[in-house]
């Protein structure tokens, strides 16, 4: 399968395998105007397969959204037609207005407009936590 | 510190500083009586308390201040809809310090972030009550002397028990603790608590469902309620609330230097024969928890005695 280079533009690379519509959904690519290619189950040396995700623009991009889903992505910034920048993803230490506490129970349940808050309490096991009532984030739910 | 939202936003010295401070107003009163003359605490309930409400209200009138706000959220403008940070940032141009109770939980949080005077949590739902953990730990220090090589035993409902979290929480902290988990198997302690507190400090703990087993082995006995209000199903409740009944009989294996502690309300789980026990320490820890929040009180608004 054959897929243009990008001249300028953003190739998320190392996406883990099967991940790839999360993040297409999660950063809304869907509203891009630009050409966007979701390319699945690529081989990898390093993972085996990978997903990629190429974009023919240069966007603003919610980088604790990436990280919080696969903190291993590389994000390559490409300008005319090269990679310009490198960036190594981690695990975001907060999350605001990423994903949404589902605890019933919770003032953000109720109270308007009120930022969604997750902290990282434990990074070994990647577990967030609402800032308001401390319930486990699911990151299914994202 | 500017707010107090959960028992973790005090270091250990701060929580030794106040307890510092509450003995010394439980011993010379009248040298606080004017600290805090001209200064106005709002108590801002948006559920029902007897005794947190009161007890911050006494605390701030024995410190010469005066008070205002509501009791129930009814008396306040939240049924007309208001959001509760609205409510909030509104009496913080009325108010030097609030005290404020909701029943969801980070509700006291939401609101600190819209208003610039401290904000003490009361309560928020099943979530965080660290008040009542300080008048705990000074009931304990008052009663044994020390904070610190303790076996202390829970009793009740230990999975929703705000209360009992918290005061492992503070507790753990200090050397020598060991814990005794008394509770049916429903209502066991949640293992991120045991993981994240117990676990990871190496302390020392066991699981029972049989209170007499441990009994004579226990410094404090920390009774709770199986409250109506954290359960969605009426039935679960009703099997579980009768679990564990202290009684005077039930009592009798106990050391005599036990200290019996309940964060009250209570409803059945300590027989009222059990009052006049000179073990009960839990209207102690009421009297406690109004010298403690006038500690905080002046820890809050700086003011320095």
């Amino acid at each position: 399968m054959k897929i243009d280079s990008i001249v300028d533009g953003i190739v998320l690379d190392h996406i883990k395998a099967g991940n790839s519509m999360r993040i297409y959904k999660y950063l809304n690519l869907e509203e891009l105007k630009c050409s966007v290619a979701v390319i699945r189950n690529c081989r990898s040396r390093k993972y085996g397969i990978k997903d990629v995700i190429k974009i023919d623009s240069i966007i603003d991009m919610n980088l604790d959204v990436l990280g919080y889903i696969d903190p291993n992505i590389t994000v390559n910034i490409i300008r005319e037609g090269k990679i310009s920048e490198k960036k190594h993803l981690e695990l975001p230490k907060r999350l605001v207005n990423v994903i949404k506490c589902n605890n019933p129970r919770c003032i953000t349940s109720t109270e308007q407009e009120i930022d969604q808050i997750f902290n990282l309490t434990d990074s070994e096991n990647r577990i967030y936590r609402c800032a308001y009532c401390e319930t486990k984030s699911d990151k299914e739910e994202l | 510190m500017k707010h107090l939202m959960d028992i973790t936003d005090l270091t250990t010295s701060q929580i030794d500083e106040l307890i510092n401070t509450a003995n010394k107003i439980i011993s010379d009163p009248e040298k606080y009586q004017d600290t805090c003359k001209r200064k106005k605490l709002a108590t801002l309930f948006f559920e029902p308390s007897t005794r947190t409400r009161l007890s911050f209200e006494a605390a701030m009138l024995e410190l010469g201040g005066s008070v205002l706000g509501f009791s129930t959220s009814d008396g306040s403008s939240s049924v007309k809809g208001e959001s509760v940070t609205d409510t909030v940032q509104t009496v913080g141009y009325y108010a030097d310090i609030i005290a404020m109770r909701h029943p969801k939980e980070g509700a006291p949080l939401a609101a600190s972030k819209r208003t610039t005077v401290p904000i003490i949590n009361a309560g928020d739902g099943g979530h965080s009550h660290p008040t009542q953990t300080l008048a705990d730990l000074l009931t304990i220090q008052r009663e044994k002397g020390r904070l610190a090589n303790l076996t202390v035993g829970f009793c009740g409902d230990l999975k929703f028990g705000r209360t009992v979290h918290s005061l492992i929480n503070a507790l753990s902290r200090y050397e020598g603790i060991e814990y005794v988990f008394i509770s049916p198997k429903e209502l066991v302690i949640p293992d991120y608590v045991k993981a994240g507190m117990l676990d990871n400090n190496k302390i020392k703990y066991v699981e029972t469902t049989n209170i007499d087993e441990f009994l004579p082995k226990l410094d404090i006995l920390y009774m709770t309620r199986v409250q109506r209000e954290r359960f969605f199903n009426e039935a679960d409740y009703i099997r579980l609330k009768d679990s564990y009944i202290l009684t005077p009989d039930k009592l009798k294996s106990a050391r005599e230097d036990l200290s019996i502690m309940h964060p009250l309300p209570r409803v059945n789980e300590i027989s009222v024969k059990v009052d006049d026990d000179l073990r009960a320490c839990y209207f102690k820890q009421v009297k406690n928890g109004k010298y403690i929040r006038m500690a905080l009180i002046l820890m809050l608004l700086d003011i320095k005695v």
